[in-house]
């Protein structure tokens, strides 16, 4: 029972990630392509940590899974706002805004 | 089935690897290649994963790949003019001769890594060395086979490991002053730092606690505290969180002066250098990988700093620039 709410969860995760390089190669603008990096960041590792940490049955595993979610959440909301600020002001200078 | 899939991985494993090398050579801006290492670099991280070496894993991860891509990325900041002029369009032989012949090269390279990655896989069933260091491994105090080979049974080649990166410190100092200034951090990179420096440090004290029994030591240990060290200097801190002056010197040379002062120490008790009575060995090896572990992340962060920290002269603590 566990390792099939385990499986669903991953293959959650895995759809985020598959859905954030789509995301990546079709959509037209910076903007709009690290908005859909950052969900497969955070939605998909998310389900794939949950998922893991039931498959691993270890609370020390289980910690150490949710701090690597939580430094790479942390990391990327900080490098895509790093981005879209260096990406605006690109555009302020190209268009006079 | 379980076969097929890993089969598949590491198929796709290897051509990722060799896709973004290639990538990161012929690319024409700087810029990219860089970023093509970085990926390079934590692709080749799973691939020694991959290999059961998750000790080298780790170091490649965090040094090979998060450290130089550091180094490197504010190296081409240096340089913001393009190094790689727009090849001219008009066909010439030479080129096409030095292309063809670099890309059979790489084509080369390529089968005789994936064929070394199988053969390691797959044919390397070979455990005399591993029997011995198992068979040797209770006398060092860590159970960590690594840990052991590389502070008990041959601690004088990583005591000349970390001479080398003290001589590579002193190179970079010799440079001079540190680079200029990089652009001016915001808040949300003043507020990420005031808590990603302090997980660094813990991160890397585990890292470095753990090496006695699990992955980790000395190494990995440093790279995180050298990346704490980064976060600083990206945020404000010109001096990297470096000492100045002559505590620079004592965390550089810190190294190098543990492990020679433990060999000294066991000399004079009448044993021969590098030979740790057994029932202090983990005790002792936990204190030259401290030591080792400071110096090595000084040595890391005086090399991002490209030179000698700001305030290394005088003494007198210049204004700090970036501070609002």
């Amino acid at each position: 029972m566990i390792n099939l709410i385990a499986l669903c969860l991953i293959l959650f995760g895995l759809f985020f990630f598959i859905a954030g390089s789509i995301g990546i190669l079709r959509l037209p603008d910076i903007h709009s392509r690290l908005h859909a990096l950052t969900k497969a960041d955070n939605l998909g590792l998310g389900f794939l940590a949950l998922g893991l940490i039931l498959l691993s049955g270890d609370i020390f595993i289980a910690a150490k899974l949710l701090l690597a979610w939580l430094l790479v959440i942390a990391s990327s909301a900080a490098s895509a706002q790093l981005i879209a600020q260096r990406a605006r002001r690109r555009e302020r200078d190209v268009w006079k805004i | 089935m379980e076969n097929i899939a890993w089969s598949a991985f590491d198929v796709l494993l290897i051509a990722a690897t060799l896709s973004l090398a290639w990538a990161s050579l012929t690319t024409e801006h700087l810029r990219r290649a860089v970023i093509f290492f970085i990926a390079f670099g934590l692709l080749l991280s799973l691939i020694w994963l991959r290999l059961k070496a998750p000790d080298v894993a780790l170091a490649e991860a965090a040094i090979g790949a998060g450290l130089t891509g550091a180094l490197l990325l504010a190296a081409v900041a240096d340089h913001q003019k393009p190094i790689n002029k727009k090849p001219d369009q008009k066909f010439s032989l030479a080129d096409f001769v030095a292309n063809t012949f670099l890309n059979l090269l790489f084509i080369a390279f390529a089968i005789v890594f994936g064929a070394a990655y199988t053969f390691a896989l797959n044919e390397v069933n070979d455990s005399r060395l591993t029997d011995i260091v198992f068979q040797h491994l209770p006398g060092t105090g860590v159970t960590n086979p690594v840990t052991g080979v590389l502070l008990d049974f041959r601690a004088y080649d990583t005591m000349l490991e970390l001479a080398v990166l003290l001589a590579a410190a002193l190179g970079v100092m010799a440079i001079g002053k540190t680079r200029r200034d990089f652009v001016k951090p915001g808040d949300m990179e003043r507020g990420l730092s005031q808590w990603l420096i302090p997980t660094l440090i813990i991160l890397s004290l585990y890292l470095l606690w753990a090496g006695a029994n699990a992955p980790g030591g000395a190494f990995q240990a440093a790279a995180l505290l050298a990346a704490a060290g980064v976060v600083m200097r990206l945020t404000g801190y010109v001096d990297g969180g470096l000492p100045q002056g002559i505590w620079l010197r004592v965390l550089l040379v810190s190294g190098v002066g543990g492990f020679l002062l433990v060999s000294l120490i066991m000399m004079f008790a009448g044993r021969i250098y590098f030979d740790y009575p057994e029932s202090w060995a983990g005790s002792l090896i936990l204190l030259i990988e401290s030591m080792a572990t400071i110096s090595i992340a000084a040595t890391l962060v005086v090399a991002y700093l490209c030179g000698q920290p700001d305030t290394w002269f005088g003494g007198q603590q210049k204004e700090n620039k970036h501070a609002d």
